[in-house]
């Protein structure tokens, strides 16, 4: 589904990232992980198209897409999330998710100025298909509410319903369960399965490595710009070297 | 969806018969002018309010549809009805090739760009003598006319302008309300989040860019054939500030809005006669006072004052 192949980035001199490869298999959740500074945020800053690399491809369904704009991204299948919740605070969540359905529909300036029949019906389909994914998030009796309003847990599930109305093939989630207290992270766990269950491959960078452990099929771990260890979650709870980097152990 | 299409035609209804209240006096005069004003303020609104793109080139825009109506009718001999939506046409045009470049630049870089435009038109405006009549004006420009009836009277242009500004926010009003209006405020609010949704938020800008100022060109054929005459001094640097001024006392992102910031700006002067020299420094202050205490505009701003005093005056018996 994707493969990321040699990736370097390099910020002034500064190497965030070294030869990172791997790849992930269709319909799978797996989980990158790292101490701080290990490069998860960055390499998905350039799987996601919003950086590009200074070496190295990314290639999706099989096709370099290295360099290519989020909004060519997401009509190839793939979205993301952002650790610190990036909503359209001034919409209503309804229309949040509306403008999910952007890839989804065509209207343009002038069809959309003279309300013509075709973007009428679109419009009509536009608002199905957003409460579809609203209900799958559960948060339907929030339709009208600003999103800007939001509480910080309902805002990320928002987020991810926004980022399912485009009906990805492949969706990246960056700290997802980040800011979410116990009770809201196994909402989360769930969530996350019930989207992989759909066929959609899920790809999270995660802190929160009880959640890591618990629904990752697998896991790669990061470290100081470098793919430390790759594998199944018990695989990576008994990898010495990993468990050296966690612990700050430098021998 | 139907209750946006009865306010509009409250609205409507209203401007129809607004002339049987004024019959032939002055105010039908300046409320020609605040149908354009209105056009006007709609066109930069959805830049700014809209797609949250600042432009201090407008009254460019404008002065170009003009210039290009007047002297296509006046000098040429044009029909004013091809002259206007050729003028469009060309002024749209222009807007999208210099929007690509243009609109890569952010905030005061993009204030700044579009302030460049605008004098560089005020310029042209200026020099080109023997095209445009130079500081002098052009004169001669041909009422629009549909078979006998010319549009040569207050009250016909009154119709006649606000038939354009009616469609206007009617088809304004539609694609705000369409995914086209969504993602543009989707932009505004978090672009890469846009992006993300596959929102093409670099061109989705231009084509705005380009709307608006194809309003602001047919706002300003419509200006030079009522008015029969035009001269650079309409054109400048000051105006392009006044219609800022309209879209935010107004309010951002709402066509009616608009109309509200256009009428006030237009009425205001004439009850502020005595004050004459004076009105920058009271359109500067008004919108100091705006932006401080009602960021929303007006039409958002006065039904709030109003919510706000009619909860402290029901507190106050409690």
């Amino acid at each position: 589904m994707l493969e990321v192949a040699g990736i370097t980035q390099i910020f002034g001199g500064v190497t965030a990232l070294e030869e990172v490869s791997f790849t992930i298999a269709r319909g799978t959740i797996t989980g990158v992980i790292g101490p701080n500074g290990a490069g998860k945020t960055t390499l998905f800053n350039i799987v996601s198209g919003i950086y590009t690399q200074t070496a190295g491809r990314v290639l999706l369904k099989g096709s370099d897409v290295s360099g290519l704009p989020p909004e060519k991204l997401a009509r190839l299948g793939m979205v993301r999330t952002f650790q610190n919740i990036e909503l359209f605070g001034g919409m209503t969540v309804r229309e949040n998710v509306m403008v999910g359905r952007h890839t989804r529909s065509s209207s343009g300036l002038l069809a959309c100025s003279l309300r013509m029949p075709w973007s009428r019906r679109e419009e009509a389909n536009i608002r199905t298909g957003a409460m579809k994914w609203l209900e799958f998030t559960g948060i339907t009796e929030l339709a009208d509410v600003t999103a800007g309003n939001l509480p910080f847990g309902k805002g990320r599930l928002l987020e991810i319903a926004r980022a399912l109305a485009v009906e990805p093939e492949i969706i990246l989630m960056d700290e997802p369960a980040a800011g979410l207290n116990s009770q809201e992270t196994q909402g989360l766990a769930r969530l996350i399965q019930r989207i992989r269950d759909l066929g959609i491959t899920v790809v999270l960078v995660e802190h929160d490595m009880e959640l890591v452990m618990e629904i990752c099929d697998r896991i790669v771990v990061l470290n100081l710009g470098r793919k430390l260890a790759e594998g199944t979650p018990r695989e990576i709870q008994e990898n010495i070297e990993v468990i050296a980097a966690y612990l700050g152990d430098d021998t | 969806m139907n209750r946006d299409l009865l306010k509009f035609l409250a609205f409507a209804v209203m401007i129809l018969l607004a002339p049987l209240a004024f019959q032939g006096g002055y105010l039908m005069n300046v409320l020609v002018f605040v149908g354009i004003y209105t056009m006007l303020a709609i066109g930069l609104n959805l830049l700014l309010g809209y797609a949250g793109q600042i432009s201090l080139g407008h009254a460019g825009f404008f002065g170009l549809g003009a210039y290009l109506s007047g002297v296509l009718s006046a000098t040429y001999g044009w029909n004013p009805w091809l002259a206007m939506p050729l003028a469009a046409l060309l002024v749209g045009a222009l807007a999208f090739l210099i929007g690509f470049p243009i609109l890569k630049l952010k905030g005061h870089y993009l204030a700044m760009a579009t302030l460049g435009l605008g004098i560089i038109i005020y310029i042209v405006f200026n020099e080109t003598v023997d095209l445009t009549g130079g500081p002098s004006g052009l004169s001669g420009i041909p009422n629009l006319a549909i078979g006998s009836l010319t549009f040569d009277s207050d009250v016909k242009n009154y119709y006649l302008i606000w038939a354009f500004t009616l469609l206007t926010i009617l088809l304004t009003l539609n694609l705000a309300n369409s995914r086209v209006g969504r993602a543009l405020r989707a932009v505004h609010d978090s672009e890469v989040a846009a992006r993300v949704m596959g929102v093409n938020a670099r061109l989705l800008t231009v084509q705005i860019f380009a709307l608006s100022a194809v309003i602001s060109s047919i706002a300003g054929s419509l200006y030079a054939h009522t008015m029969a005459f035009v001269s650079p001094a309409s054109f400048g640097f000051n105006f392009s500030v006044e219609l800022l001024t309209m879209v935010v006392i107004g309010g951002l992102g709402s066509i009616y809005g608009s109309f509200l910031g256009a009428a006030l700006l237009t009425l205001l002067p004439e009850f502020l006669r005595a004050a004459q020299d004076y009105d920058i420094i009271i359109y500067g202050g008004l919108l100091m006072l705006m932006v401080m205490f009602m960021p929303g505009g007006l039409v958002r701003g006065v039904p709030d004052l109003f919510r706000k005093l009619l909860k402290k005056g029901r507190g106050s018996h409690a």
